[in-house]
């Protein structure tokens, strides 16, 4: 640290002894610090080993007793995931909404974000509190009208109905987070765009959109995960065609009880797309969870 | 930023404002719609005013519920927020370990929130789950399907584990903001760690703060998903919150009208208290030089 | 539009809601409103100070329908000559 300090530590005085001593501090407190990081970790990974742990057991070995690993290791109830067209298809299912979703809620997004994030125009405000009261509607209130709703329309049990759905709040979403990574953009940009004679759609393609890719990139991985999680609009509004994973997890309530394996290895595969698409974004999330303010 | 005054932006936001209208406006006045009739089918239906209001209100299980929505609520803020701001202030700024312990606390948020309640019911069954089976090893009775203060303490566990990763990363990403000079200049001035957290880390953290808080809140009172599965919204009725007696009714039983004004009630409260927290949000960056929305 | 179950009082209840904000929209434009400090804690705008009209008298009507033998009219009654004060003080 400082020079003053290197020549006190010479001296034997109470004084530097005190100092040395909290200079010797912080490498306990890193250690500490580590230990309680270390501790929440545990915290987070323990229920979630014991999914894996149940996926690689078979159902005897889960009921018989209980094992801190798999002793008897099977593959089972993988191989029947992906050998029955019921289970596979419900990720099929699952991530076809997930993409559609995301598709569309960035293409109507990009735009509106802009215009929150460079205009004032009447009712803006309004607006924008309007589009956050939908991303905190609790879906239970929509349920029974888009049910009937994309009945009417013969949308029923398709992925459309799902992904225009979770727009409810997705849209909300990634507006807001859009918004606050383009307003750290600054307008300069869009004035020698435009007077260098870029039009609108031209310098919004090629210039700014490149611009906040990284913001685009977060608003994506947002999009993907509340889309993923949801799962009551997404199996109220689907019987067989679009069922999401998630409600064909509800069937392994046999007559002979719950297949325990099944459910564990079903639940290990749904974790895993969340996983691979945080790891693509891992530098940008924080500010993405700041909804790009910070 | 100053911001143009310009109606023209209007034509941006129309694409956008017809497709959510066509998924909140139109379901919403259906909604009104149902909650002054009793509707058998689209033919068969009486028009009943102001009933189902009156007896919703008065309803005492739904009283219930909102009281207990609300306990659920500021109980997992009140550990959350702090557990967060203390996890954020742990997590390694720098290298491997950073994207790694990054990629861990953002794993419970990525999980369907089924799969949430079906992970903490395989791993707090007393026979075959993990903490189940210790808790009952080290002589605690534990049995969610039968003690109300088990479940609680279960579902509370289960959503602090699920949510506290939101705060965690909205702080962390707080804390990055701050610039390494304040942090130096604390260190000259020999500031102890408490005035560093007090005067430097938090006033830059009440802006993303009420963001998640905000967020948790809203969260807390829709949740749905991870209560059905482990507990059912038992034992009795003790961990019925809002969203499960209204799915309860619609799906259910098919009460239209009944549950579509219990729907708009529930509506009213999460548009009031929304309405605070989005006043308090913009009032706070309107405080600050560079604006807000 | 059948599977929407329209009766008389919502069917005249949304195009009221629709006109006061085109009315609101029209007078927005004609004369812009300037934020102000009323007897309210928070300087508000016009907009900001019918959707605070709006949800009070959406609470208050509940209250009446729920906890009074009051008729729903008086709650009405009472809204509007809240949501005027409002307008011009608040």
């Amino acid at each position: 640290m400082g020079e003053s300090e290197m020549t006190d530590s010479t001296s034997n005085s109470p004084a530097a002894d005190a100092r040395r001593r909290r200079q010797a501090r912080p490498v306990t407190r890193q250690w500490r610090k580590r230990a309680l990081m270390a501790t929440y970790i545990v915290f987070v990974l323990l229920p979630v080993y014991w999914l894996l742990n149940m996926s690689f057991q078979s159902n005897t070995e889960i009921l018989g007793g209980l094992t801190l690993w798999p002793e008897d290791f099977t593959l089972e109830h993988y191989a029947k995931i992906f050998t029955d067209a019921n289970w596979y298809m419900g990720y099929v299912n699952s991530i076809t909404y997930v993409a559609m979703n995301m598709a569309i809620s960035i293409v109507v997004a990009l735009p509106a974000a802009y215009a929150f994030s460079r205009y004032q125009f009447i009712g803006d405000k309004h607006l924008f509190f309007w589009l956050l009261t939908n991303l905190m509607a609790p879906p239970a209130v929509f349920l029974l009208p888009y049910f009937q709703l994309y009945y009417t329309v013969g949308l029923f049990d398709t992925h459309v109905a799902v992904a225009l759905a979770h727009c409810l709040f997705n849209i909300p979403l990634a507006v807001w987070i859009l918004e606050g990574f383009m307003s750290g953009v600054p307008k300069e940009i869009d004035e020698t765009a435009f007077i260098d004679g870029y039009s609108f759609p031209r310098f919004f393609v090629r210039i700014f959109v490149p611009m906040i890719s990284s913001g685009i990139g977060v608003t994506l991985f947002f999009l993907f995960m509340f889309s993923w999680v949801e799962l009551l609009l997404a199996s109220t509004l689907t019987a067989t065609n679009a069922q999401p994973i998630a409600s064909v997890m509800t069937q392994t309530k046999g007559a002979s009880g719950i297949d325990w394996g099944t459910l564990a290895a079903a639940g290990a595969l749904t974790i895993l797309p969340g996983i691979v698409v945080v790891y693509f974004v891992r530098n940008h999330i924080a500010k993405g969870f700041a909804l790009g303010r910070t | 930023m100053t911001k143009v005054r310009n109606n023209h932006a209007w034509w941006l936001i129309l694409p956008m404002l017809l497709l959510v209208a066509f998924s909140a406006i139109i379901p919403l006045m259906t909604v009104v719609n149902y909650s002054v009739q009793d509707v058998f089918d689209a033919n068969t239906r009486f028009f009943t005013g102001t009933e189902w209001f009156r007896e919703m209100l008065n309803d005492p299980a739904l009283q219930a519920a909102v009281l207990r929505q609300f306990a659920f609520s500021l109980t997992v803020l009140a550990i959350e927020v702090p557990l967060g701001i203390g996890i954020a202030l742990l997590m390694p700024k720098k290298g491997w370990q950073a994207s790694a312990v990054l990629i861990l606390v953002t794993m419970p948020l990525l999980i369907p929130w089924n799969v949430v309640g079906s992970i903490w019911q395989i791993f707090t069954r007393g026979d075959i789950g993990l903490m189940g089976w210790s808790l009952r090893e080290l002589g605690y009775g534990y049995n969610i399907t039968a003690s109300p203060v088990d479940a609680w303490a279960t579902i509370i566990l289960m959503d602090v584990w699920h949510w506290t990763p939101l705060i965690a990363l909205l702080c962390y990403s707080g804390l990055r903001s701050i610039p390494d000079a304040y942090y130096q200049a604390a260190r000259i001035d020999r500031a102890s760690q408490w005035s560093v957290f007090r005067y430097i880390q938090l006033p830059k953290l009440t802006n993303v703060l009420v963001i998640g808080v905000l967020l948790r809140f809203m969260h807390s009172f829709m949740i749905y998903a991870e209560p059905f599965v482990l507990t059912g919204g038992g034992p009795g009725s003790s961990t019925t919150f809002l969203s499960q007696s209204l799915t309860t009714m619609a799906i259910g039983q098919q009460d239209l009208g009944p549950s579509a004004a219990f729907s708009l009630i529930y509506f009213l409260i999460i548009l009031l208290v929304s309405w605070v927290f989005y006043t308090a949000i913009m009032n706070m960056q309107k405080d600050k030089p560079d604006g807000g929305v | 539009m059948e599977w929407m179950v329209w009766t008389t009082p919502t069917l005249v209840f949304f195009p009221v809601i629709a006109a006061i904000l085109a009315g609101m929209t029209v007078w927005e434009i004609a004369s812009p409103s300037i934020e102000r400090r009323g007897f309210l804690p928070i300087a508000t705008t016009r907009g900001d100070r019918l959707f605070i009209g709006l949800l009070s008298a959406a609470y208050l009507h509940l209250m009446v329908v729920g906890f009074t033998p009051l008729s729903i009219w008086m709650a009405l009654a009472a809204s509007i000559l809240w949501m005027l004060v409002l307008m011009r003080w608040g």
